[in-house]
């Protein structure tokens, strides 16, 4: 009786408490066996390579999946001290643009080159957001091979995104700029003197070099993303737009105002007929346009002074705008082509937009209006159908190649799954937190591989071991082969990743390039042999044309250096083998150490600015004898009359 | 003394044949492995040069002392390609002499020279592996590094192989060809 009491008690109790209780949120359950469909046992190799933005790092990451492994930091827009990049005498160039050596950007999004829309992973093309440029990497040597500036634009977002025989990379900029003549302007008059530029850049077909080919002037709004079309869609590119308001202040509210801002679709192939039939104008900008050459070792910087450009008010049938609510950030489209998803990203659906029914209205002249006497399309005539209650704040769109779209929803921090066709919701799964862009091996490409899903997210707070206020920002690794997505792993990531593109290892991985040919090395300070080894002195310059091979650097006494001389170290790696780079760096040096590679040449600059004696090394652990791989280099007073000279093992 | 048979004769001059390729193809090869070179380093001997790994493998001999392994070194390549000329003209002559004893007398000299291509290479090989220079790196006391005449040997952390290499099997044919030719004449007498 009294057990009874006390359960009656306690279940009053309970049901008091029940409604109070926090409702359940999405749980994290891992199911299945996860482990083992991430686990690349030592000694094996992920099945995909997968090429990350490093964002404010201004780098990229290359990670194999579905390990989620960091195989290598690659510079492309910032220093890299640890192998000397923008460091060297030979690198310098390459971070040169028309304001001088900047060394710093802001990498955010990763074109994998392509043929017939399918990855060739040929190159890897990367944005810089703040001063406008675009890298193209080598997918041979991991290395940024070249860097093109882009003019007339200001924050480089919508950017790099490639033609499916990766004819031309596209630049458009985030912010118009007044251009030209025309700078020195109020603010006020944005909407007289401010533009938007989008570059079309040239990419040939051989040798992967780039060429600003032409740039067409745009409305100043503010060009956010963008998607070639493919297949069907082939000759068409696709960009949104926000700030169709044209607010210079206040954007959070005043370029949020419009119901419907716009993609902007463009007929690059009509664009190039333009500029074929010599209808473009030819107009003063100064950009550089820098080159690696990867025989001489070195880099060319170029400042270039003019571009051409296309007025698509004038040139009719470029430039055609297609409605789309409410701030537009993703703009993709699906491996067929015929369909572009816009994601609005302060919308409440998704909008899905048919090929086939623009082209349609622009045949019927099926328009509502039009900008500057660029038509705008009907809405309604140009919509396959809208995805309801996909959830809050969607941004970017991926592709499983089986009639899916997987899109990214920052508010709600998911990914939801649905069909293109149908425009079903099929499935979501929760993200942490707060989810920026989605990769899907070959995703953006006509042909993905499905497979995987990887979710970048905005937002880390508890999902690693604290590290202060900084955390490493979290990438989520889920299989997509099922029907239902299910969450493998989280491995933390280098920067603050935006876009990546995955591709598989087998596209790239036989044909890397292990070491340079030293007869093929045509650098003018490279040495062939340790029997070229010497110093001489020009004025106040003195070049030391330096060897290193296991397990010394040749010559490895200096004397006869003196306070202010400029000294060049020229220093070529002799090995002939994978995996053996040196190092050279030398004390009191302002500057990083080198590199190099197995076949290359390399220089340190250094004024020395005190006297003594200065030990030099090998930071890269080479052999048995690495400890033993070092020298000096003796400093006298300036006028000194110790005479320059130089041996290795010649006192013994 | 009587003539060869039909069979024989052909035999004989495919035998000869088999000398050719000896231009055209590595006659030896010499493999080195270790935990850091898991895919192996690898050195092709032909008639009068090398190929193959041979800097890797002057890199990594460098440290015990080993002498620089270069085409200066082998005075055989000089010398070998006119020997082998001779071998195929004295085969010519014995085909068309055509008598019995131009077999034995081919297997006889092809016999001889394989002999004595195996003494110059032990000779050379130990030589390579005894002859250190006294500044070397590393010395480990009573520790020599000739390679294997044939077959496998471990030498410090590096596993080394040394065999015939196509052209040498080729040849071997061609003396497998001339020992059916033994075997036939034999048992037509």
């Amino acid at each position: 009786m009294k057990t009874n009491k006390w359960l009656l008690a306690a279940g009053l109790i309970a049901a008091a408490i029940a409604p109070g209780c926090k409702p359940k949120g999405a749980q994290s359950a891992i199911t299945g066996d996860a482990a083992s469909k991430v686990y690349v046992a030592p000694g094996q190799h992920d099945e995909f390579y997968n090429i990350v933005s490093g964002g404010f790092n201004g780098q990229m990451s290359v990670v194999g999946l579905p390990s989620g492994r960091v195989l290598k930091i690659l510079p492309v827009f910032s220093v890299h001290p640890e192998n000397g990049w923008g460091y060297s005498e030979q690198s310098k160039p390459m971070l040169n643009t028309a304001n001088g050596f900047v060394p710093w950007d802001d990498l955010h999004h990763i074109a994998i080159s392509t043929t017939n829309a399918e990855h060739d992973a040929r190159w890897a093309f990367g944005n810089a957001n703040n001063t406008p440029r675009i890298a193209r990497v080598d997918l041979n040597s991991f290395k940024t091979v070249e860097i093109i500036e882009i003019p007339n634009s200001a924050g480089n977002h919508s950017s790099p995104f490639i033609t499916q025989n990766t004819e031309y990379v596209v630049a458009g900029t985030r912010f118009s700029v007044p251009v030209g003549d025309n700078q020195d302007v109020s603010i006020d008059s944005y909407k007289e003197n401010f533009k938007g530029y989008i570059s079309f850049i040239g990419v040939n077909q051989e040798t992967g070099e780039m060429n600003l080919s032409f740039q067409i002037e745009a409305p100043p709004f503010n060009f956010d993303l963008a998607r070639a079309g493919k297949n069907k869609s082939h000759g068409w590119f696709f960009f949104s737009t926000y700030n169709t308001e044209m607010a210079h202040t206040l954007l959070e509210v005043n370029a949020s105002q419009k119901d419907k801002d716009f993609i902007m679709a463009v007929n690059w192939k009509k664009a190039e007929e333009y500029v074929k039939a010599g209808k473009g104008t030819k107009k003063k900008a100064r950009y550089a346009h820098n080159k690696w050459n990867e025989e001489t070792h070195s880099a060319t910087s170029t400042i270039m002074e003019e571009v051409l450009t296309l007025d698509p008010t004038v040139l009719k049938d470029i430039v055609y705008f297609i409605p789309c609510p409410k701030s537009p950030h993703g703009t993709d489209t699906d491996p067929t082509g015929e369909y572009i998803i816009g994601s609005g990203k302060l919308a409440a659906i998704i909008p899905v937009f048919s090929f086939t029914k623009m082209l349609a209205a622009i045949e019927k002249k099926d328009f509502e209006g039009d900008i500057q006497g660029m038509p705008v399309l009907k809405y309604e005539s140009v919509l396959h159908g809208e995805v309801q209650k996909p959830g809050l704040g969607p941004l970017h769109t991926e592709f499983d190649g089986k009639g899916n779209a997987y899109t990214s929803m920052f508010v709600s921090s998911e990914i939801v799954k649905w069909n293109i066709e149908t425009l079903e919701v099929l499935d979501r799964a929760p993200t942490y937190y707060s989810v920026g862009h989605l990769s899907i091996p070959g995703g953006p490409t006509g042909k993905p591989h499905g497979k995987y899903l990887v979710a970048y997210n905005k937002i880390t707070k508890d999902r690693y071991l604290p590290t202060g206020p900084e955390l490493a920002h979290s990438a989520q690794l889920y299989d997509i082969s099922g029907d239902k997505m299910q969450l493998l792993l989280d491995f933390p990531t280098i920067g603050e990743p935006h876009y990546a593109e995955s591709f598989p290892a087998s596209l790239i991985k036989d044909r890397q390039v292990k070491f340079y040919p030293i007869e093929k090395n045509h650098s003018p300070y490279a040495l062939k042999g340790i029997n070229d080894a010497r110093v001489e002195r020009k004025g106040n310059q003195v070049h030391v044309y330096m060897t290193s091979i296991r397990s010394n650097f040749r010559p490895d006494n200096i004397e006869g250096v003196q306070v202010g001389d400029e000294v060049y170290f020229h220093v070529t790696n002799l090995e002939q083998d994978w995996d053996v780079p040196h190092g050279f760096a030398i004390k009191g040096a302002n500057t990083a150490e080198l590199l190099i590679m197995p076949g290359e040449t390399s220089t340190l600059k250094w004024i020395p600015d005190r006297v003594g004696v200065f030990p030099f090394y090998c930071t890269d652990f080479c052999s048995a004898l690495h400890q033993e791989m070092q020298g000096y280099l003796r400093v006298s007073p300036k006028g000194s009359n110790v005479p320059l000279k130089y041996s290795t093992g010649a006192s013994e | 003394m009587k003539s060869l048979s039909l069979t024989n004769r052909i035999l004989l001059l495919l035998a000869v044949l088999t000398l050719i390729p000896a231009y055209f193809t590595p006659l030896w090869q010499i493999s080195l492995w270790a935990p850091q070179y898991p895919e192996g380093l690898n050195m092709k001997i032909w008639i009068d040069q090398l190929s193959g790994n041979v800097d890797q493998i002057n890199g990594v001999n460098h440290y015990i002392g080993m002498k620089h392994i270069g085409v200066e070194m082998f005075p055989e390549f000089t010398y070998l390609k006119y020997v082998m000329g001779a071998m195929i003209g004295l085969g010519l002559i014995f085909f068309l002499v055509g008598k019995r004893w131009s077999i034995y007398s081919f297997l006889g000299l092809l016999s001889a020279f394989g002999i004595a291509i195996l003494v110059d290479m032990y000779l050379w090989g130990y030589e390579y592996g005894h002859e250190l220079d006294p500044k070397a790196a590393i010395k480990v006391d009573g520790m020599s590094y000739q390679p294997p005449l044939i077959g496998y040997k471990q030498l410090l952390n590096f596993l080394a192989y040394s065999g015939p290499d196509t052209g040498s099997w080729i040849l071997m044919g061609g003396m497998g060809l001339l020992v059916l030719a033994v075997f036939l004449d034999w048992k037509g007498k």
